[in-house]
């Protein structure tokens, strides 16, 4: 069979539904990932032994799984261990949530540890509560920090969702599977794939490199 | 009645004394230095009066309040015992007027307004009133521990905690920075200053205390204990600074 670009214009419009579901998935789960990473890291960072503890299981668990059978696990045996059904799309936003936690975790416990113990010490030395120490200074200083790393893990997490093809999720990737699938047109459409998947992650690149530029690093 | 009071603090790190059972009173208006090889304990000594250390035994009390009295009232010492400190410690994303008006603010809960126009005023007594727009990394090691003081000041406080202010700064850095602690010591503000100055000790200092393996060793008039020190010890430690 001869290379014939033209046949990706016809599929065209089916990719990018793919690429909005694979959009909605990286943004909802990050947004979760986050939230739950947030959390996780400051237990790490500041937390007492028990929760310095659950944090730190939760995160080796994540870390040392590969994401395919953490959204296996969600997804088949899940509901047979709790008899809890979840539709794929759950599943898999859940996998990105649980897996970009753990790995956002380690980034936030990081961040927060390098600012400076003698910053923390000022805070408190003027008899500000330790709380308020973390919210107006080491946080804003911490969370400049965080932009390049997290960058890296959006990147990240964006390019796992195609592995959420195992549960049938019709994100980017299973559209195009399920289009050669159907015309064997392997080099067209795997290229148009890719490049679909390279202007998602330049245009996330260029968004966090230019709030990077607006922060200075301090 | 004594602004800070030791009554037999210990304080341990494992099974090192750092302090062994001080009794130490120092009244309103004292300008106590504290001298002493490096390890002997005179910067954990002045650490346990705001908390930053907690001791392991014995009594603290500040302003009438133990520093084993729970976090509240150790935000309460704290108000009352400002500290400075050897690396400054400056908040990097806040301009100098805002690193002094965040205590006030934040601590205190005045105003906006009131709180830049006292940290105005205190910028202007460390000489800075002109840089209050300036991040700290724009700022000289001096400049930067003049806002610090200020910084330290503007929550009010009726002690001043010095931990060798001037250590980290060039010579030609230090005058600047001593000359505020003068103007302040002047003013009648009770301080312990932990340093290696002797020539400030003795121009200021109301009492030296020198401290050895967790004790106070020496204490007595800075004048007298400099010129001729008590001890061996002492006198080895003069040699050498």
């Amino acid at each position: 069979m001869e290379t014939d670009w033209s046949v990706i214009v016809e599929f065209i419009p089916q990719l990018l539904e793919g690429a909005k579901t694979t959009i909605y998935i990286t943004m909802v789960g990050l947004i979760g990932g986050l939230v739950l990473g947030t959390l996780a890291g400051l237990m790490r960072a500041y937390g007492g032994r028990i929760l310095n503890a659950v944090a730190f299981t939760y995160v080796e668990i994540i870390r040392g799984t590969p994401i395919v059978v953490q959204v296996m696990f969600l997804y088949f045996a899940l509901p047979v261990l709790a008899d809890l059904r979840i539709d794929p799309m759950s599943a898999a936003i859940l996998a990105i949530v649980v897996n970009a936690g753990a790995y956002i975790a380690e980034i936030v416990r990081g961040a927060f540890l390098s600012i400076s113990k003698g910053l923390t010490e000022a805070g408190l030395a003027i008899g500000l509560p330790h709380w308020k120490v973390l919210v107006y200074i080491v946080g804003p200083l911490a969370f400049r920090r965080l932009i390049p790393p997290l960058g890296n893990q959006f990147i990240v997490s964006l390019k796992d969702t195609s592995l959420f093809i195992v549960i049938g999720v019709g994100e980017l990737t299973r559209t195009g599977q399920e289009i050669m699938a159907s015309n064997f047109r392997a080099v067209e459409i795997w290229t148009a794939v890719a490049i679909i998947y390279l202007i998602m992650t330049g245009t996330l690149s260029l968004i966090l490199r230019t709030i990077e530029k607006r922060m200075r690093i301090l | 009645m004594s602004i800070i009071e030791f009554k037999n603090t210990s304080k341990h790190f494992g099974p090192l004394k750092v302090l062994d059972g001080v009794d130490l009173s120092i009244e309103t208006g004292e300008v106590v230095v504290l001298v002493g090889p490096s390890g002997s304990g005179k910067s954990t000594l002045l650490r346990c009066i705001n908390g930053l250390e907690t001791i392991t035994s014995g009594d603290l009390v500040v302003d009438g309040l133990s520093v084993t009295g729970g976090k509240r009232q150790l935000r309460e010492i704290r108000q009352e015992a400002g500290m400075v400190f050897q690396q400054f410690n400056l908040f990097p994303q806040l301009t100098a007027l805002e690193n002094v008006a965040f205590g006030p603010s934040k601590v205190r809960g005045l105003s906006r307004e009131k709180a830049r126009e006292a940290a105005l005023d205190l910028l202007e007594k460390v000489g800075l009133r002109e840089k209050a727009d300036h991040y700290p990394a724009e700022l000289s090691g001096g400049q930067q521990q003049r806002v610090a003081i200020a910084r330290a000041l503007a929550v009010k406080p009726k002690v001043m905690l010095f931990d060798e202010p001037t250590s980290a700064l060039d010579p030609e850095l230090k005058q600047e920075v001593l000359n505020v602690m003068r103007a302040l010591a002047e003013e009648g503000m009770t301080m312990v200053v932990v340093t290696h100055e002797m020539g400030f000790a003795k121009q200021v200092g109301t009492r030296l205390i020198f401290m050895e393996h967790g004790h106070i060793a020496v204490d007595g008039d800075p004048r007298e204990v400099i010129d001729s020190p008590p001890n061996d010890r002492m006198k080895d430690f003069l040699q050498h600074v």
